[in-house]
Order: structure tokens, then sequence, then C-alpha cells
């Protein structure tokens, strides 16, 4: 009787393995939805939660440009991810403003090979390159490009 | 009734390689270490004519990619800072907050938050933090635990380095 019902019941464990395997590789290769907080990138996104669709191939193919909206890894904090706009590839020079609250001293640094310059859209309140440096291509996770919700606003993101 | 098994096979053949690459991503996977840069720990004897052939493979976990928890002494695989198509073994030598000197440019750095300084064991031919600087954990792509081949030298790596680090570490108190 165990091993009649053990049949369907395996085969249901194994039919979810495959399951989550290829949502696993769907995820890391090809499209992933991410949720998106914060005002960092205000007016592009706005404060509310939203979902986006974000694709991996462009990166991994490293077809990455200046002005594209990408998902970045923390390099302070590797467990969080967060969403930037691309404004220097490597050997751009890049002129910022390092201390905005003290002064309005500019800084001009070029891009080391193998790093992505990122800042927000909002520049009085985000974090990013001004605050920790060019971040390693390989800390670019996808490029946004499609918006999900709210529903409102339902459809493609990538020219934003 | 050809073309039906035909379908069949490849859909075989997709999932097992989706598995494949999964378990490869999540869990465990094998990979072949290049170079002298970790000698004597991977690949002792470089240089000699069946180099290619004896190159050492190396079992790696990704569990350790779950909380990024990490302790020095471990040899880690990470992405290139300087190009996101390179991987290379390297051991940490220090984790965020610690300080390390540097022999070469007698300078003490502080490692920032999410970042750590790894080394190769072979200190005189190893492009590692000391030419690129501490790299974010987030480029760590798992941990070696064991030698898998040549199977004369198969067993567990040691966290601790068989010899001395060039950088010392300077204790915060």
């Amino acid at each position: 009787m165990t091993s009649r019902n053990m049949g369907p019941f395996a085969q249901r464990i194994i039919d979810f393995t495959k399951f989550l395997c290829y949502m696993h590789v769907i995820n890391t290769y090809l499209i992933s939805p991410v949720v998106t907080l914060g005002p960092s990138m205000l007016p592009t996104i706005d404060l509310t939660t939203g979902l986006f669709l974000i694709e991996k191939i462009s990166t991994r193919l490293g077809k990455v440009a200046c002005g594209d909206i990408v998902v970045v890894r923390n390099p302070q904090n590797p467990r969080f991810c967060m969403t930037k706009r691309v404004l220097g590839l490597e050997g751009d020079s890049i002129t910022y403003i390092s201390d905005p609250e003290n002064n309005d001293k500019a800084k001009t640094i070029v891009v080391p090979k193998g790093r992505v310059w990122v800042e927000g859209d909002n520049k009085y309140n985000s974090n990013d390159s001004r605050k920790f440096g060019p971040v390693p291509y390989d800390l670019v996770e996808g490029k946004v490009f499609w918006k999900i919700s709210p529903l409102k606003d339902f459809g493609p993101f990538w020219n934003k | 009734m050809g073309s039906i098994s035909l379908w069949n096979s490849a859909k075989k053949i997709i999932t097992a390689a989706v598995i494949t690459v999964a378990v490869s991503d999540r869990i465990v996977t094998v990979v072949p270490v290049r170079g002298g840069s970790m000698s004597p720990t991977f690949n002792p004897k470089t240089g000699s004519w069946m180099e290619e052939t004896f190159d050492d493979h190396v079992l790696v976990e990704k569990f350790c990619l779950g909380n990024y928890k990490f302790s020095r002494g471990d040899v880690v695989v990470f992405r290139s800072p300087l190009n996101h198509k390179e991987t290379m073994i390297k051991r940490i030598a220090g984790l965020p907050g610690e300080w390390i000197g540097t022999e070469h440019n007698n300078d003490v750095i502080q490692i920032p938050s999410g970042h750590c300084w790894v080394e190769g064991d072979n200190t005189a031919s190893s492009m590692d933090s000391k030419s690129f600087g501490p790299i974010p954990l987030a480029l760590i792509r798992g941990r070696v635990t064991h030698i898998l081949w040549p199977p004369q030298r198969r067993g567990s790596v040691k966290r601790t380095p068989q010899q001395g680090l060039s950088s010392n570490q300077l204790d915060p108190n």
C-alpha cells in the first residue's frame, strides 16, 4: 500500500523539483521580476511599490549602455539590490559633486576598467556611485524593460 | 511517431541541462584551477609539460551565497572586478571593518562594509586585492571545500593558509 501511494507522491516531488530548476534558470539567465521601493529614482520610478521585469540577456552579452536603468547588487551589502541609471562605462570621465552637503566642489574621475558608474535620478536622495564609487560590471543584475504594477502604467519601460 | 519521440528526447535533454545548471548554480559545482597563483594549495607544480592534464579540479559549494557569511581564510571563487567574464580563486585575507596593511606600499586601509580582501597563496605571482583593492562580497560565486582531482591530492581544503600571507592583519585592539 505504501509503495502504491509513494509512486505519485515521489513523481510530484520530482515534478516540483524540475519546476524549481526551470524557474531558477529563467530567473537567472532570462527574465526576473523586481520590486522597487524608495525615492532614489524619482521622478522616473515613483515612491510607491512598483513591480518591474528585468532582462538578463543584454547584461550577459555586455550590452549595457549609458542611460539604461539597471538593477545593481549593492556593493555595501550583497543581500540587497537597487535600481539605478548607468551614467558611465569604463573609460568615461564623470564629473560629480562629491560632498553636496558641505560644498559645491566638483570632482572628475575616469571609470576604471571593468566597472560602471551608476546614479539615481533623484540626485538629492540616492545612495549611488557618488558615495561608493564605480561598481564592478558583474554586480549589474539586469536591465529594467517592462513595468507591471501599478497596472495603469503596464507596458514597456526601456526608453524611460 | 518519429517526431514525437524526437520531441520527447529533446525535452529530456533540455530538462537535464536545466537541472545541471540549477544544481551547479545553487548547490555545488566543480571548477578547474588555472595558473599557479594559489600554489601550493592548488597546482603546486605549474610550468611542467603536463600542466593541462594535472590542473587541480575543486569542489565549490554555493550555500554560502545565501547569507554571505565568510570567515578569514576561506578559499572563494569570484568574478574578477576587472573583467566580468573572468573567474578567480583566492583566499579571503580580510573581512569588512578589518584593517589591512600591505607590504609594498606601507598603507593601512580599512575594508569597507560589504567588501573583503582576497589574496593568492602564492604571493610572488598573484593578481589579487594588492593590485585591485578590496572586492565586493557580491562578486563571490562560491566557497572551495575539496580538491577532487588529481586523485593523489584529493582531500578537503584547509581554511588556514599553509604559509603566512604577505599582508599583516592588524589587530583593532
